[in-house]
């Protein structure tokens, strides 16, 4: 699946994309959120509160427990801060 | 029939919002909110707004899409700018035509409410010293703005 990151969590990871193949057990969200920490460095520093990330499944708001199968595009972000 | 736009250059806050009547003898109300860069007293020099091409103008119809549920809205624009944005400027416009006013404010504010916590857009401030600049945290307030919709379903 494609990985896009926006804001700060772009900056912290030091690319606006890239393409991931997490295996079967990353189910959910929090699943991958914990997956990409695990690599450490600039990825335990952007998702270091996971509290603080949100995200989206093909564009769409997707919280922590939803399921990532079949989704071809997940982003990471901050909270919104537009308007 | 809303009217969603996501986009670099600046919009005609007036125009928009008169645009809404064209053609359609049952409007009796149009609000219209623009917000703009503020400088902070002078602190900010401007706002880089990055957004998630895309999502930006899928969320913001979703939005607009849930206010027309809650209320018989008439029309409804929605314009949200990216980029580089100076203090006076232009950042977001939502204008609703409906036949009364109440509905007209209120999807108004609804649509501001959810688009400040929904859309994904992004400012980061330029400071005016030049010295330092940082993303812009997230208001508390502004959820709590967006989480009164939750409960009283319009």
């Amino acid at each position: 699946m494609k990985a896009v990151y926006f804001a700060w969590v772009r900056e912290r990871i030091g690319r606006a994309e890239e393409e991931l193949n997490p295996p079967p057990s990353v189910m959910t969200v929090a699943d991958l959120v914990r997956w990409l920490s695990e690599r450490g460095g600039v990825y335990a520093y952007a998702f270091e509160k996971p509290a603080a990330i949100r995200a989206a499944l093909d564009r769409v708001h997707a919280p922590p427990e939803a399921k990532i199968a079949g989704a071809k595009e997940v982003a990471f972000f901050p909270p919104m801060t537009g308007g | 029939m809303a009217t969603i736009r996501v986009q670099r250059e600046d919009f005609e806050a007036g125009a928009e919002a008169e645009r809404l009547t064209r053609g359609r003898a049952g409007v009796g109300a149009v609000v219209s909110f623009v917000g703009y860069c503020r400088d902070e007293g002078g602190r900010l020099a401007a706002l880089e707004l990055e957004h998630y091409p895309g999502m930006a103008e899928a969320e913001m119809t979703r939005v607009a899409e849930e206010a027309e549920r809650r209320w018989p809205l008439l029309g409804l624009t929605a314009i949200h700018r990216y980029g580089r944005i100076l203090p006076g400027e232009r950042i977001v416009l939502v204008a609703v035509a409906a036949a009364h006013r109440g509905e007209a404010f209120a999807a108004a504010e609804m649509l501001m409410d959810y688009l400040k916590t929904r859309a994904p857009f992004w400012k980061r401030a330029v400071r005016a010293d030049g010295v330092a600049e940082g993303w812009v945290e997230a208001r508390r307030d502004d959820d709590r703005a967006a989480a009164r919709w939750e409960s009283d379903g319009g």
